[in-house]
C-alpha cells in the first residue's frame, strides 16, 4: 500500500479500479467512438495510446499525467459526464492542463456531475500505480494505491 | 460558492445572481477555472470579438446544445460578435458517396440547429466560419496587448505570437463564457511573466525550414512552454509581411497541435521579440538546436497510419489552417508549372484546398480561380479535420501538408514539394 497526496480540484470519496496511461491522454480520441455510439461504457478508442487502448474506463480511476489534443477536450469531458459514462476519477500526476480543467469545471457546474479530479500527485504516483490496482480516494486529496 | 481570487463588486454581483441564474453559472465556471490556475483576479477582455472552436453540430455533444439553449432562453449574448472554426461539411466541393452522406448526416444532424444557436448568442454572420479569423479579409484582428477570450489552438498561438495579443489556450465553451462575461482569469499567457521563454531554440539549418516540420519539432520538444527562436529571421526576414505571416501561421499551428504551444517569439520578427529581444528568455531556459538532421529525424518519425501503408493516395487536403490569398495564388502557379513539366492537365489525386469564405470570395474574383479549378483542384471553406473525423474517411489514404491534420487524423504528412510532385504525377507514391 502506498499513499499519495494531491490537490483537490473536485473532491469525493471513492474506491475502485485504476486504469493507467503513462502518456498524455488525447481526450477526443479516447472518448469519441463510445460517445458517438451512445455506448453504456467508454472503451478507449485512441490507437496512439497503447497504455489504455481498448480498455474500459467507465467508473474507473483514470491515472494520467495530463490530457492533450483538441481544444474540444473540455466539452468532451463534459459530454461523457453528462452521459454518465465518465471515469469516476481523473488522477493527474502533473498540474492539470487547461482543457481537462475546463471539462471538470463544466461537468461540475453544468451537469451536477460528481466526477472527482485530483492533480499534482507527483511522478512517483504514475510510476507506482498499475492498471488493475485498487485505488482509494479520500475527500482531502489522499490517494491510496492498495496492494 | 467558495473562491480564492479577488473579485470586483461588479463581478461578485454577477456571481451572486444579480443578472440571473444562468449568468451566475457562466461567471462561476470562469472563476472556478481561474482558481485552478491560481489566477489572482479576472481582467477585462479588451478585444470584444471572440473566436470559438466549436463549429460543428456533432450529435454527441448534447451538453453543448443544452447549454446554448439555456443561454438563449436567458437572453444572454456575447459583448462583441464572434467568429468560429470552419464548418465540417461542404457537399458541393467535397463530394461524398451515399454511405458517407448517411454517416455525416447522423454525425452532424444538429448542424443547422447549432448554427442558429450560434447566431442567437453572437455569431458575426453566416460566413464567419474559419480558423484564420485574424486574416485581413476576415477582419477579427486584435491589437498588440489586447486580452482575448478565444479558443482554436492555431488562432490563439497566432494572436499571441504574431499580433502580440494575450490569450490562454482555452477549451471550447470557456472561450464563449469569457466573451459573455467580458472577463478572463489573469494567469499564464495573459501575464508578463507567463510570456517569458523557457526554451531558446537555435536554428542551424542550411536552408529555410519547412514551417510545418519546424513547428512540429519545436512543439514536440517544448510541449506547453514558450520558445524563443533565434536564427529563423535570416530565412523569413525581419518584416511581418504576408509571406512571413503565412509561414508563421503554419509554423504556429504545428507547434500548437504537435505540442501545446500557445506563444512563441521569433528573434527580430515577432512584436515582443523585436521590443524586448532576449530579455524574454528566462535565465534557466533550456536550449534546443535544430539542424537539417534534427528536422529529418522528426519528419521520418511520423507514423504512417494508413491501413494499407503503400496505398495510392485517394484524397489530398491543403489548407489546415485555412490558406491565405497569397498561398492560394502560389499553389495555383506551382501546380500549373509542375503539371506542365509532367505533360498533364489535371492533378492525379483528388485535391481540396481550403480557405476562409472571405479569402475564397476574393480569390474567386481573380483569374487565378479559373486556373486553379482547371487543374482539377476544388476550393472549399470546410474544416479538413472535422471532415476526416469519422469512421469512413479513416479508411482512406489521405495526404496533406498539414501537421495538425496529420496529428488528429490518419492523414499522411508530406512536405509541400513532395505533395506537389505526387499531385502532378512526378512521383507515383
Amino acid at each position: 500500500m502506498k499513499e499519495f497526496k494531491g490537490r483537490v480540484l473536485a473532491g469525493g470519496n471513492w474506491k475502485g479500479e485504476a486504469v493507467v496511461s503513462r502518456q498524455g491522454v488525447n481526450t477526443l480520441a479516447t472518448f469519441q467512438k463510445s460517445a458517438l455510439k451512445n455506448a453504456k461504457q467508454v472503451i478507449v478508442s485512441d490507437q496512439n495510446n497503447s497504455d489504455i487502448y481498448d480498455k474500459n474506463i467507465t467508473r474507473k480511476a483514470l491515472c494520467l499525467p495530463i490530457t492533450i489534443g483538441s481544444t474540444t477536450g473540455g466539452l468532451v469531458i463534459q459530454t461523457v459526464c453528462a452521459m454518465g459514462i465518465n471515469p469516476s476519477a481523473f488522477l493527474f500526476s502533473e498540474h492539470i492542463d487547461s482543457l481537462a480543467a475546463s471539462g471538470i469545471v463544466l461537468a461540475r457546474v453544468w451537469e451536477n456531475s460528481s466526477v472527482i479530479a485530483i492533480d499534482m500527485l507527483g511522478e512517483d504516483f504514475l510510476k507506482t500505480v498499475k492498471t488493475g490496482d485498487t485505488i482509494e480516494i479520500k475527500e482531502d486529496g489522499t490517494v491510496i494505491v492498495c496492494d | 460558492m467558495e473562491y480564492k481570487m479577488k473579485l470586483t463588486d461588479e463581478q461578485k454581483a454577477i456571481l451572486d445572481g444579480r443578472d440571473g441564474e444562468v449568468m451566475a453559472k457562466v461567471m462561476q465556471t470562469v472563476v472556478m477555472f481561474g482558481d485552478i490556475f491560481g489566477a489572482e483576479k479576472l481582467v477585462p477582455v479588451t478585444h470584444k470579438d471572440g473566436h470559438l472552436v466549436t463549429s460543428f453540430g456533432i450529435a454527441l455533444m448534447k451538453p453543448l446544445f443544452s447549454t446554448m439553449d439555456k443561454l438563449i432562453n436567458a437572453g444572454i449574448k456575447t459583448e462583441g460578435k464572434f467568429t468560429v472554426d470552419p464548418r465540417p461539411l461542404d457537399y458541393s466541393n467535397v463530394k461524398c458517396n451515399l454511405l458517407e452522406k448517411l454517416v455525416f448526416h447522423i454525425m452532424y444532424k444538429r448542424q443547422s440547429e447549432y448554427e442558429e444557436q450560434l447566431l442567437k448568442v453572437g455569431l458575426r454572420d453566416k460566413d464567419a466560419f474559419t480558423c484564420t479569423c485574424y486574416l485581413d479579409e476576415v477582419g477579427n484582428i486584435p491589437k498588440k496587448g489586447d486580452v482575448l477570450s478565444w479558443a482554436e489552438s492555431s488562432a490563439v498561438v497566432y494572436a499571441n505570437s504574431v499580433l502580440g495579443a494575450r490569450c490562454n489556450r482555452n477549451s471550447g465553451m470557456l472561450d464563449l463564457f469569457g466573451s459573455i462575461v467580458g472577463y478572463v482569469p489573469y494567469f499564464g499567457l495573459v501575464t508578463d511573466e507567463g510570456r517569458k521563454a523557457k526554451w531558446k531554440v537555435i536554428i542551424k539549418t542550411t536552408k529555410k525550414p519547412e514551417a510545418q516540420v519546424l513547428g512540429s519539432a519545436i512543439g514536440m520538444k517544448v510541449m506547453e512552454d514558450v520558445p524563443y527562436v533565434v536564427g529563423l529571421d535570416k530565412y523569413i526576414g525581419n518584416e511581418l509581411n504576408d509571406e512571413a505571416k503565412a509561414y508563421l501561421k503554419d509554423f504556429g499551428a504545428a507547434t500548437a497541435s504537435n505540442g501545446a504551444v500557445g506563444l512563441y517569439h521569433i528573434d527580430g520578427l515577432t512584436p515582443e521579440a523585436v521590443e524586448y529581444g532576449e530579455k524574454l528568455v528566462l535565465p534557466d531556459a533550456k536550449e534546443y538546436v535544430i539542424d537539417d538532421a534534427e528536422l529529418e529525424r522528426v519528419y521520418n518519425g511520423y507514423p504512417v497510419m494508413w491501413k494499407k501503408k503503400d496505398a495510392k493516395p485517394a484524397l489530398c487536403f491543403i489548407g489546415c489552417p485555412h490558406l491565405t490569398f497569397a498561398q492560394l495564388c502560389k499553389w495555383t502557379e506551382d501546380i500549373e508549372r509542375t503539371l506542365a513539366e509532367t505533360g498533364r492537365r489535371k492533378v492525379t489525386v483528388r485535391t481540396v484546398m481550403t480557405a476562409s469564405p472571405q479569402v475564397k470570395a476574393k480569390f474567386m474574383q481573380t483569374e487565378y480561380y479559373a486556373r486553379l479549378i482547371a487543374t482539377g483542384v476544388k476550393l472549399s471553406s470546410i474544416c479538413p479535420l472535422m471532415y476526416t473525423n469519422n469512421p469512413l474517411t479513416k479508411g482512406k489514404a489521405i495526404i496533406t501538408n498539414s501537421n495538425k491534420l496529420r496529428t488528429y487524423s490518419v492523414a499522411r504528412y508530406y512536405m509541400d514539394e513532395k505533395i506537389l510532385a505526387v499531385l502532378c504525377g512526378k512521383e507515383s507514391e
